[in-house]
C-alpha cells in the first residue's frame, strides 16, 4: 500500500471512497463491465485499501469509457469516474520520471522564447504533485 | 440581602475527578450573600438532599446554589426538595460543572477556575430571583387525531376505550389509509383488510369517536389543554346522514374513466365513487373535477338513481370549529415520485411498477382480481426482478438519505407470496444490505431464500430498458459473483423510498411542531420521550415521526394514547411560570416580539395610559399570554426598547451571570 499514491489521487479526483456503501450500482451501469479486470466498484474499494499501483498497472482503467454514467447514477455521490481518471493521471505522470523542476525552467524559456507563460505555468502544477 | 447556601456535588468521580470540589466550596462560600456552602458525593441522593433541606431549615437560607450535573437532569429534583421545606423552588439555580465542566475538560486546575466561575454566576443570579407562582389551565376532555391510517385509528380507539372523546380528520373520503390498500400483512402473512377493517367499523360503532372525512385541518390556536381548531369539510356533494351507501350511482354514473387512486390509478372508477368495498364512512363522494353536472350542469343522473335523495349539488365546504385538550399527528406517508430515476424506466414501461402498486396487483379487490398480470398485456410474468432501496439511503439528491425501514420485509413478502402462487415464476431480489430486525423478521426472510427459492443478489440494478418484444432487460451487478447480469424479465418491482405526506410540514407551521429536514416530526426526546413532540400537548402516532412499519405503528400510536389519556384525565395543568411579560411604559408597540414568538403567544392591545400632565394617552402595546408562552425568551432578545422580559431569565439576571463570569 502506498499512502503517497493514495492521497495524491484522493486529492486529485476529489472523491472520497468512505462514502461508498457497496451497492455495486456503478457496476452494474458501466457499459465497459465484460472488458474490465477491476470493476467500477472494485476500483473504489482498491482505491479506499490504498492498491493504487494495482489499479495503475490494470489495463481496466483505459477500458473506462468516461461516459459517467457511474457518477451520474451513484446513490452516495461517490463518482467512481473522477477516480479513474486521477489514477491515468497518477500513471502519466510517473512516466519517465518527467517532473516539471524550478530550475528547469531558465532553459525552457531560452530554448523557446515565445513559450506562453501560462503553459509553463500549467506544467509546472501538473508536473510537480 | 439574600442568604444563599451553595452545595458541590462530586457525582462520584465524574465531577470529583477532574473538579476540586473541596477548592469550589471553599471559594464560593467568601462570596458575598453566601452563609453556607459544602460539597458532598451524590447530592441527588437522599442524604444529599436532606443536607440541602436541613441547611435551609438551619440557616434560613433565602437562595440555593447547585452545583452539579445539567438542571435538564436533576433540576426538577431539586426544587422538589427545597419546595418539600417551605422554599420558593424558584429561589434554586443549578450550576452545571459536570456536562459544561468536568466532562469536558482535562486539566484539573483550569475545571477547577471554571466551576468556580460558573458557580459565582449562579450566585449572582441567585441574588436578584424573585419567588414565581406557577398557574393553572383547565384541559378540555377532547382529543383531535390527525390522520386517519392504521396510526390514527389505532390512537383514536384507545382514547375513545378510556372513556374520552375523539375526533379523527381524514382528508381521504374513507379512513384505512395505505393499510386498507396493502393486500398481506408480514410476517404472518394474513389479509390487511381483514385485520383493519373491523377497526374501521369498531371507530364508526364507538359513540365517543366522531370520523371527519373528506376535511382538513385549517387553522390551530391555543395551547396545551385548551387548543382551537378549524376543520374544513370538503363538500362531497352527497349528504353524509342520507347516503346508504348502496353503490347504485357508482354503476351508473356516466364518467367511467377517472383513475382510481385507491388502485393508484391501475384502473378506473367512475366520477362519483365510493373508495372501496369496506369503506368508513360507506359514503359516495363526487369529485368535482370529472362530474359533468357539477363541470357544465348536464347529467344529474346520480340523484334520479339514489333512493335515498342524498345528492345534493350544491353542497358547500363547511369549516367547523372545536376545542381540543391533545393532538395526535398521524399523517402517515407515501411513496417517493420517480421521475429522478430514468434509468429504471418506471414513467416508459407499465410493467415497471411500485412495491404499493404490486400490493393492488396482488390483491383479490385490486384492478386484476387477484390474479398477478403485466399491466401492459395482461399475461402472465415469469420472470420478475425486484430491486431494493430505490431512492432511500441516497445522498445524490435524488432520493432520502436514510433508510425507509418496512422495504426489506415486504420485497420478501412479495417474492415469497408470487413463489407460492405461481411456482414456475423466477424471482431476483436485487439488495444492497438487508435489513430484518424484529420478532421473527429474519427467519421469515431466510423462508423466502430457503423454502420458497427466491434468488436474493447482493448488488444493485443499474439500468431497466424495456424491449420492442415486450421484454424488460434488466442490467445489475452481482457483487458477490464479481459479475454483471443482464436478465430478461417480465416485470420489475421497484421499492420506492417512502416520504412524509406533503401535508405534514403545513401542519407542523400550525401546530408549531419541529420537523427534522426529511420532513418528519421530531420527538421531544429520541429514546425517552419518543411520541410526544417538544410542543406541549401535541403527540406523534405512525410514520409521521419516522419510517416504522404496522406492529411498531401500533404500538407508537398505543403509546401517543397513553400520553394523552393521562393529559385528559388532569383536572388542571400546572403552567411554567417562567414566562415573558411586557414593561407597557417601555413598550413601543412594534410588533418585533409578535412576529419572533413561535407560540403565537403575543398580542397587541390598545391600552390608555395615564400621562404626567393628566392626560390619557391610548397607546398600542404588547400582551403575553402566559398560558400559551413557553418561556424561549425569543420577544426578550428581539425587543428593541427592552420592554420585554421573561420571568426566572431576566435581562438583568443575565446581565448578572455576564459580569460575575467576567470579573476576576
Amino acid at each position: 500500500m502506498n499512502n503517497n499514491l493514495k492521497e495524491q489521487v484522493l486529492r486529485m479526483s476529489g472523491v472520497n471512497p468512505l462514502k461508498c456503501m457497496r451497492c455495486g450500482k456503478c457496476s452494474a451501469t458501466c457499459p465497459s463491465y465484460d472488458e474490465m479486470e477491476y470493476h467500477p466498484h472494485q476500483i473504489v474499494y482498491m482505491v479506499e485499501k490504498g492498491e493504487i499501483e494495482k489499479l495503475m498497472a490494470s489495463p481496466s482503467i483505459y477500458k473506462c469509457l468516461s461516459c459517467f454514467a457511474c457518477v451520474e447514477r451513484c446513490p452516495r455521490d461517490v463518482e467512481p469516474a473522477k477516480l479513474v481518471e486521477a489514477i491515468r493521471l497518477a500513471v502519466i505522470r510517473q512516466q519517465g520520471q518527467n517532473h516539471l523542476k524550478a530550475k528547469d525552467i531558465p532553459d525552457l524559456i531560452e530554448a523557446d522564447p515565445d513559450l506562453p507563460q501560462q503553459a509553463l505555468v500549467t506544467a509546472f502544477r501538473k508536473y510537480t504533485k | 440581602m439574600q442568604k444563599i447556601g451553595v452545595f458541590v456535588c462530586w457525582c462520584g468521580s465524574n465531577i470529583a475527578a477532574t473538579v476540586d470540589v473541596q477548592a469550589v466550596s471553599d471559594t464560593l462560600a467568601k462570596e458575598p450573600g453566601v452563609v453556607y456552602a459544602t460539597n458532598y458525593q451524590y447530592m441527588c441522593s437522599e442524604s444529599g438532599q436532606n443536607l440541602i433541606k436541613d441547611a435551609i431549615k438551619q440557616y434560613g437560607l433565602t437562595g440555593v446554589v447547585i452545583c452539579s450535573c445539567s438542571p435538564r437532569m436533576h433540576e426538577a429534583t431539586f426544587r422538589k426538595a427545597v419546595a418539600s421545606v417551605g422554599l420558593n423552588p424558584y429561589m434554586l439555580e443549578v450550576a452545571n460543572i459536570r456536562e459544561q465542566c468536568s466532562w469536558i475538560h482535562k486539566d484539573k486546575a483550569l475545571a477547577t477556575e471554571k466551576a468556580i466561575t460558573l458557580g459565582r454566576a449562579a450566585i449572582a443570579k441567585v441574588q436578584l430571583n424573585a419567588p414565581l407562582q406557577a398557574g393553572e389551565s383547565p384541559v378540555v376532555k377532547r382529543a383531535l387525531v390527525i390522520g386517519g391510517g392504521i396510526a390514527g385509528i389505532q390512537t383514536a380507539l384507545d382514547i375513545a376505550e378510556a372513556g374520552f372523546e375523539v375526533d379523527i380528520v381524514e382528508k381521504q373520503p374513507t379512513i384505512g389509509g395505505k393499510m386498507a390498500q396493502i393486500d398481506k400483512t408480514f410476517p404472518t402473512l394474513d389479509c390487511a383488510a381483514c385485520i383493519l377493517t373491523p377497526k374501521m367499523v369498531e371507530c364508526s360503532q364507538n359513540d365517543k369517536v366522531h370520523i371527519y372525512s373528506y376535511s382538513e385541518v385549517t387553522s390551530v390556536k391555543g395551547f396545551v389543554g385548551n387548543f382551537t381548531v378549524s376543520i374544513k369539510k370538503k363538500a362531497r356533494y352527497v349528504a353524509e346522514n342520507k347516503c346508504t351507501g348502496c353503490g347504485e350511482c357508482t354503476t351508473k354514473c356516466p364518467m367511467k374513466n377517472v383513475p382510481n387512486e385507491f388502485n393508484l390509478g391501475l384502473d378506473n372508477r367512475r366520477a362519483i365513487y365510493i373508495p372501496f368495498a369496506q369503506a368508513v364512512p360507506k359514503v359516495a363522494t363526487i369529485d368535482p373535477n370529472y362530474c359533468n353536472m357539477l363541470k357544465n350542469g348536464k347529467c344529474g343522473l346520480c340523484a334520479k338513481v339514489c333512493t335515498a335523495g342524498a345528492i345534493d349539488y350544491k353542497q358547500q365546504d363547511q369549516v367547523i370549529e372545536e376545542r381540543y385538550g391533545a393532538i395526535v399527528v398521524a399523517t402517515g406517508y407515501n411513496p417517493i415520485k420517480l421521475d429522478k430515476f430514468e434509468e429504471f424506466d418506471y414513467s416508459l414501461s407499465k410493467d415497471v411498477v411500485t412495491s404499493l402498486e404490486l400490493e393492488r396487483l396482488m390483491n383479490a379487490a385490486g384492478p386484476t382480481g387477484g390474479t398477478l398480470l403485466r399491466p401492459s398485456d395482461g399475461t402472465h410474468p415469469h420472470t420478475i426482478v425486484f430491486v431494493q432501496c430505490v431512492g432511500s439511503r441516497d445522498t445524490s439528491g435524488c432520493g432520502k438519505p436514510y433508510c425507509s425501514k418496512i422495504c426489506c420485509m415486504y420485497t420478501a413478502k412479495h417474492a415469497m407470496l408470487i413463489r407460492e402462487k405461481y411456482p414456475d415464476t423466477e424471482v431476483y431480489v436485487f439488495y444492497i444490505d438487508v435489513r430484518t430486525p424484529g420478532k421473527n423478521f429474519d427467519e421469515f426472510y431466510r423462508r423466502a431464500v430457503e423454502q420458497y427459492g427466491v434468488h436474493y443478489i447482493k448488488g444493485m440494478v443499474g439500468k431497466v430498458a424495456p424491449r420492442a418484444d415486450g421484454k424488460i432487460m434488466v442490467q445489475a451487478s452481482d457483487l458477490l459473483a464479481n459479475e454483471q447480469l443482464h436478465i430478461e424479465a417480465d416485470m420489475v418491482v421497484l421499492a420506492a423510498a417512502i416520504e412524509p405526506d406533503k401535508s405534514a410540514r403545513p401542519l407542523a407551521t400550525m401546530l408549531t411542531a419541529s420537523m427534522d429536514t426529511n420532513d418528519f416530526f421530531t420527538e421531544a426526546h429520541p429514546k425517552l420521550r419518543p411520541v410526544e413532540s417538544p410542543t406541549a400537548g401535541i403527540f406523534l402516532s405512525g410514520v409521521c415521526q419516522g419510517p416504522k412499519d404496522i406492529p411498531e405503528t401500533v404500538s407508537q400510536a398505543s403509546a401517543a394514547a397513553a400520553k394523552v389519556i393521562g393529559l385528559l384525565v388532569t383536572a388542571k395543568l400546572t403552567t411554567n411560570p417562567c414566562v415573558a411579560h411586557c414593561n407597557e411604559l417601555m413598550c413601543n408597540g412594534c410588533s418585533s416580539c409578535e412576529r419572533v414568538c413561535p407560540y403565537g403567544a403575543i398580542t397587541y392591545v390598545e391600552k390608555e395610559f395615564r400621562m404626567p400632565d393628566r392626560t390619557t394617552q391610548l397607546r398600542r402595546v404588547a400582551s403575553v399570554n402566559p398560558a400559551v408562552c413557553q418561556g424561549c425568551g425569543a420577544c426578550t432578545v428581539a425587543c428593541p426598547s427592552g420592554a420585554m422580559d421573561l420571568n426566572g431569565f431576566s435581562n438583568s439576571q443575565i446581565m448578572a451571570e455576564v459580569d460575575a463570569i467576567c470579573q476576576k
